[in-house]
């Protein structure tokens, strides 16, 4: 990518009407240096034919547009100067972390959901950013530039404003009372407010219990004030500054927080104070799925190179069963019901450095079969840990599965990614005594491979009697599901 | 000092600059024999003849075009519009001819025209308007709001010494409403300066024209407040300065107007402020204006249009609580 001292050449736009021209003769190439008004290349339009002149001096890094190539006026046709230029002819796409990253974390550890049902702790996936409050984690700018010039955290200013929020009169009185100002740069994002009325001992900053980070402002304010801040709220701000250094205390030590696991602490603590969450457990006699994947395994992976884990079986039964109960993916967004005519599915994928979780989706996963589904699901986890997913990625889950059982976890209750109304966990799938009935009605005892699975959702939406006939159904569909169904 | 009404104050600016200067002279339906529909050129024209004191047809076109010639040719008109709302028949002459003569060719054009606006009295839609918004867009044309009386007489008399068109917005609720000190002699006010109305650190009104008082009345309510409020005087050029020392100041900022909303003046105020002192704001700089409908005629709904002091009221609680 060229810095920005790099000039862009564009194509000009000779005369009213003309909206487009061709490069017919470039003058100069890559690596060349030029002077600013040397004539750079040639270019013809309806109107006239042209030299075009160099807006500046320097060497020039890209040609983007070739010889014979007619571009719209106004198209980058080349880069003058700026670093390395030529090293990188096709800039990649910047990739999308940070804010997609953070406005889709979902929370906790979490787990690729590539391989076998796999162990991920409560996923949940974030939805669309901000954190909608108008709580203390809306930092105004005035706050947050006081805030930088003085090195403090915001969080550590009791507010008075709405739902807490620290204004620019309390964080001028902290300043006022004599915080002793500032801790290490690193150090003020770990910190977290102080939640005892009292605050004690300077050594016990308590990084331990997620607090609702700070948002960036511009993500606070892209929220509509939906959930909310009441808990954030309710915990009473100490009236007194907390004189506290940000040292570790004996034996600790403080790591960064980084954006995404803020943003991540951030969603979970939100989804929980938002969704009423209530979790039931199914088991699910997973021969049949067992059986049908051992014989495509070797097909998938020789026509298609892609595994036919046993988390696409689940997603494709899940989204068939979504179908038909469409509260469980739907939402509950203000005084209204959302349902869909499509499912979008979310996946929680542990990224590699095993400090983060994300969520990316699956979308029209109503439409996909197993392939595609298995397909799906290896590309964005692929993508995911290779740091290549786009904003879009992260965006618009219906529902999400979470994997956790890699670790042979049988159970869990995940956090509900927001906006959604449910999260499926599979778990373990372990080899276990089973009474079985024939078709003689008599019982016997089996070896079969069983897994359970999980649905949280969001009581405040959906019946648990409503989540059990879901939950059966999910089971019935992978229980009895032949080759030809998936 | 002598106190005068608001109305007073312009006619006494009036006077004196035509006892000083043959070249201004006044034109306007009814402004000769009548005294002008509101009395401010009363005995004008007993005192400085009938062909300094034009009674024209009633034709706004006429005027503006008959300001506009004379201007060109070197004389100071001050043309009257009977209610600003008749602006718009006057319109090409002013914003074709008379904004662009000096930038097209070079001869200055100062012309004063006379606008009263504003509503408050169920002057209904076409006599109770503030257009100013609509002239501020227009490059080559000065727009002036007074508010007090010493400000209504100091800023005709800056209008007639301007060598470009400037419009005088006088509001018609604050011509007998308002009274003040205003000293006898001639005296300027500059144009493009704002001046303090009230000093406060907490929030800052933004405002012109009648709204001044309507948000004095505001403040007045809310002891406990400290509210700041800027009387921009005049909005093209504005006081772009004096409106973001006082936003850094307090950080929180409610922009206030008798206008309509959409496209208001206070829509440039508020985009500057959010560009410019972006890093000071503590909470999104707020609009107060009238909603975009027609002035009503009935006393119930034009009250229900015009900014009242409640509203004030309720716009301070809520950014003070921000």
């Amino acid at each position: 990518m060229a810095t920005d001292t790099a000039t862009d050449v564009v194509m000009p736009q000779m005369g009213v009407s003309v909206s487009e021209g061709t490069v017919t003769k470039w003058n100069k190439q890559v690596g060349d240096h030029i002077e600013a008004d040397e004539t750079l290349l040639e270019i013809s339009t309806d109107k006239v034919d042209t030299e075009v002149p160099s807006p500046a001096s320097g060497v020039i890094s890209e040609i983007l547009v070739e010889e014979g190539a007619t571009v719209e006026v106004g198209t980058v046709l080349a880069r003058i100067g700026g670093a390395a230029g030529a090293a990188a002819p096709a800039a990649p796409e910047p990739t999308p972390q940070p804010a997609a990253e953070l406005a889709e974390a979902a929370a906790s550890e979490g787990q690729a959901p590539a391989e076998e049902p796999h162990e991920i702790a409560q996923p949940a996936a974030g939805a669309e950013g901000a954190p909608s409050e108008n709580g203390k984690s809306f930092i105004s700018p005035v706050v947050a530039r006081i805030a930088a010039e003085h090195g403090i955290d915001p969080s550590q200013v009791p507010g008075t404003g709405n739902g807490g929020r620290v204004t620019k009169r309390d964080i001028q009185a902290f300043i006022e009372a004599g915080e002793p100002a500032a801790t290490e740069a690193g150090e003020v994002a770990a910190r977290e407010a102080p939640t005892p009325p009292a605050p004690v001992a300077p050594a016990q900053a308590a990084p331990a219990q997620a607090a609702p980070a700070q948002a960036a402002p511009a993500q606070a304010a892209a929220a509509q004030p939906a959930p909310a801040a009441p808990a954030q709220t309710a915990a009473p701000t100490p009236a007194v500054p907390s004189p506290e250094p940000a040292a570790p205390g004996e034996g600790e030590s403080f790591e960064p927080l980084s954006a995404m696991r803020r943003g991540i602490a951030e969603h979970m603590r939100r989804s929980l104070d938002t969704s009423a969450h209530v979790t039931s457990a199914i088991e699910v006699d997973m021969s049949k799925v067992v059986q049908i994947r051992e014989k495509l395994k070797k097909e998938f992976q020789s026509a298609y190179g892609v595994n036919p884990t046993y988390l696409a079986f689940i997603a494709r039964a899940a989204a068939e069963t979504l179908r038909e109960y469409p509260w469980i993916n739907g939402e509950l967004r203000g005084d209204k019901i959302v349902t869909r005519n499509y499912v979008n599915l979310g996946f929680a994928v542990e990224l590699a450095d095993g400090k983060g979780l994300i969520v990316p989706v699956v979308k029209n996963a109503e439409t996909l079969n197993l392939l595609g589904m298995a397909k799906g699901i290896a590309d964005i986890a692929k993508r995911a840990r290779d740091k290549q997913l786009a904003p879009d990625d992260v965006a618009g889950g219906t529902f999400t599965i979470t994997n956790p059982g890699g670790y042979g976890t049988f159970h869990g209750t995940p956090v509900i990614s927001q906006p959604q109304a449910g999260i499926l966990g599979t778990y373990a799938i372990v080899k276990r005594p089973w009474v079985i009935t024939d078709e003689n009605g008599a019982d016997a005892i089996a070896i079969r491979s069983m897994m359970n699975l999980t649905l949280t959702y969001d009581h405040r939406l959906v019946d648990g009697a409503y989540a059990g006939r879901f939950l059966r159904d999910l089971r019935d569909r992978l229980q009895t599901w032949g080759e030809a169904d998936y | 000092m002598p106190e005068k009404t608001y109305l007073q104050a312009i006619s006494d600016g009036i006077r004196q600059e035509m006892r000083r200067d043959k070249r201004v002279f006044v034109l306007g339906e009814d402004v000769g024999v009548y005294g002008g529909a509101f009395k401010v050129t009363l005995g004008f024209q007993e005192e400085f003849g009938s062909w300094r004191v034009l009674d024209m047809p009633l034709s706004e076109t006429a005027i503006m075009g008959g300001a506009t010639g004379a201007a060109i040719m070197g004389l100071r008109p001050v043309a009257e519009m009977q209610f600003a709302d008749f602006v718009s028949c006057a319109w090409d002459h002013l914003v074709t001819v008379a904004a662009k003569q000096r930038w097209r060719v070079g001869t200055p054009v100062p012309i004063v025209l006379r606008l009263p606006s504003g509503g408050g009295f169920s002057g209904g839609p076409f006599h109770s308007q503030n257009p100013e918004s609509s002239f501020a867009h227009i490059p080559g044309l000065k727009c002036v709001c007074p508010a007090t009386p010493e400000d209504a007489k100091g800023l005709i008399v800056a209008a007639i010494e301007d060598p470009n068109p400037v419009l005088f917005f006088e509001h018609k609720h604050l011509y007998r409403r308002i009274k003040g000190e205003v000293p006898d002699e001639r005296y300027v006010t500059p144009i493009g300066k704002a001046r303090t109305h009230r000093e406060g650190e907490e929030v800052s009104v933004i405002t012109w024209g009648a709204m001044v008082y309507t948000a004095e009345e505001a403040a007045k309510l809310l002891p406990d407040a400290s509210i700041e409020i800027i009387d921009l005087r005049t909005i093209m050029p504005w006081d772009k300065e004096a409106v973001l020392a006082s936003a850094r100041k307090t950080s929180k900022v409610l922009v206030l107007h008798e206008d309509t909303r959409t496209g208001g003046f206070g829509a440039e105020i508020a985009a500057t402020i959010a560009e410019e002192a972006f890093e000071e704001l503590d909470a999104p700089v707020k609009r107060l204006a009238a909603p975009d409908t027609p002035v009503p005629f009935s006393p119930v709904l034009e009250k229900a249009f015009i900014p009242q002091v409640d509203d004030v009221v309720g716009a301070l609680k809520e950014l003070i609580a921000y």
